[in-house]
């Protein structure tokens, strides 16, 4: 019976194996040639100019991206709960804001609350003279709040999964050791969910990173912003786009690198 | 200035027929797209699974690719390289330089970004598939294809409905991002037709009620193909 079972071959991820196979370091050249005809033949000379801008876009890429995952990761959590435990009208409200914000493209969100809040705002003599409105006639408080709302409803759904599969019997021990409701929640229920929602989360805010560019379409700066800059300024099209693409590419080995790191500090018995 | 209705009426004074047939782009390259992605993603597993060393790899470095740089950004550049190639290949043949619709450009690019998620979902769905099943269609004698049309496809699908299913209401939503590049689906006639009447609120919530409404009726669709998908297999919860 034993031979029958290892006749097919067993499927290897390529990370699996080494580096150094005589395939890879034919495919390595192979890339090698493509990179370098990449900096021969296309105008880099642009590059120096923008340097200090497009690190400034990184830089507002990266706040972006951290403030508005924390806020949204904060709102995801009771918008999770609710759904778990919560009273029945509650939890209708949160399972339909997020039907609603994952059913619909996060740029027409966008839009929606740049151009309809923003002109709704304007509308208003009540709003224009107070205190609020040097910050909303920026275009930065509604990009931040459409990625925000984005990332909690997405959040959200993963929270309730991951609040639901607590095991019963932990939650029912702490229960017993005489815990309160709120530091059962604190010590047990809640370190327990997160460390459960963790894989989901790290690929969450990968997608969140790539969600932050669309805030370019309603004149927020970030990197996106920056090199559409370049392009109008240079009239190229493929060098700056390329040298984006690179920059998102760094920017999303860098998070999931670090969600590794996170992860393989928290101690799982078994796994 | 008209009421809200009276804008979303689908006569021409009202804005209705327009969205409607900016709706109708928005599902014709949610479809072409999610087919193209569908297509590769099948080849794409199988090669990852079945492939020699350097097909593995090269599969590899495409998914990885597609999925960490923002599809935005994809967007663009395949939008712009794709046609630009099919040209530079037209000039090549000495055929004459050809405008490339805005559609196949846009299915082209849905397609290819589609087609990196669909290969992870469908790799893992095969992976699921008892590997006895596999082998007693060769036993049989079956040739690789007829094993692959007759046992592999149907046996996976139970696994790769909800990956699948996830990845159409993704496409229907990445269409949104062709308004960028100037197509006009249903986000980019939407703001065309608030920026002319300044009736932002109406026109981009009502866009938002025709997306929702394709969200909730996918989802009704997908959960019929699931039941049938998953006939005959042991019920779970």
């Amino acid at each position: 019976m034993s031979e029958e079972t290892s006749t097919l071959p067993v499927y290897l991820p390529p990370k699996a194996r080494s580096l150094f196979e005589p395939h890879r370091l034919f495919l390595m050249a192979v890339f090698a040639v493509i990179i370098f005809c990449a900096v021969w033949f296309m105008r880099w000379d642009w590059l120096p100019d923008y340097g200090p801008r497009l690190a400034y876009g990184v830089w507002q890429t990266l706040v972006l991206l951290f403030w508005t995952s924390v806020i949204g990761f904060l709102l995801a959590l009771p918008i999770g709960l609710v759904q778990v435990t919560g009273p029945k009208p509650l939890a209708w409200l949160a399972r339909i804001f997020c039907t609603i914000i994952r059913g619909t493209p996060l740029l027409l969100q966008l839009w929606l609350l740049y151009y309809g809040l923003g002109s709704l705002f304007s509308q208003y003599p009540e709003i224009r003279s107070s205190f609020l409105w040097p910050t909303l006639r920026q275009a930065w408080p509604y990009g931040f709040t459409a990625l925000m709302i984005s990332f909690a409803a997405y959040e959200g759904e993963v929270m309730r999964g991951a609040f639901a599969g607590v095991p019963r019997g932990e939650l029912e021990a702490a229960r017993a050791f005489g815990m309160g409701r709120f530091t059962m929640f604190r010590r047990i229920w809640l370190p327990r969910a997160i460390h459960r929602a963790l894989p989901t989360l790290a690929g969450e805010t990968v997608l969140q990173l790539k969600s932050t560019p669309l805030v370019a379409t309603i004149t927020v700066i970030d990197v996106y912003a920056v090199i559409s800059r370049v392009r109008q300024d240079t009239f190229l099209t493929y060098e700056p786009l390329l040298l984006l693409a690179l920059i998102y590419l760094c920017l999303t080995g860098i998070l999931v690198a670090g969600f590794r790191f996170l992860e393989s500090r928290i101690p799982t018995r078994g796994a | 200035m008209p009421s809200g209705l009276e804008l979303l009426s689908l006569t021409p004074p009202g804005w209705g027929g327009v969205l409607l047939a900016g709706l109708a782009a928005s599902l014709q390259l949610a479809v072409g797209g999610y087919l193209l992605g569908l297509v590769i993603g099948v080849g794409g597993a199988f090669g990852k699974l079945y492939g020699g060393p350097i097909l593995r790899d090269v599969l590899e470095v495409y998914t990885t690719l597609i999925r960490a740089v923002p599809e935005l950004v994809l967007i663009l550049l395949l939008y712009y390289a794709g046609t630009d190639a099919v040209n530079q290949l037209f000039l090549l043949v000495g055929l004459p330089a050809v405008d490339i619709s805005g559609l196949a450009a846009g299915i082209f690019v849905i397609g290819v970004v589609q087609g990196a998620y669909s290969t992870e979902v469908l790799r893992g769905a095969i992976m699921a598939v008892p590997p006895g099943q596999i082998e007693a269609a060769r036993a049989y004698g079956m040739s690789p294809l007829l094993a692959l049309r007759r046992v592999t496809l149907p046996a996976m699908l139970p696994y790769a409905i909800p990956g699948l299913a996830n990845l159409w209401l993704i496409a229907t939503k990445d269409t949104a991002l062709l308004a960028v590049v100037g197509f006009s689906e249903l986000t980019l006639v939407t703001r065309q037709a608030a920026g002319a009447t300044k009736a932002y609120m109406t026109f981009f919530l009502a866009a938002g009620v025709l997306y929702l409404f394709v969200t909730l009726v996918s989802n009704i669709v997908i959960g019929f193909i699931e039941r049938h998908a998953r006939r005959g297999m042991p019920r779970t919860v």
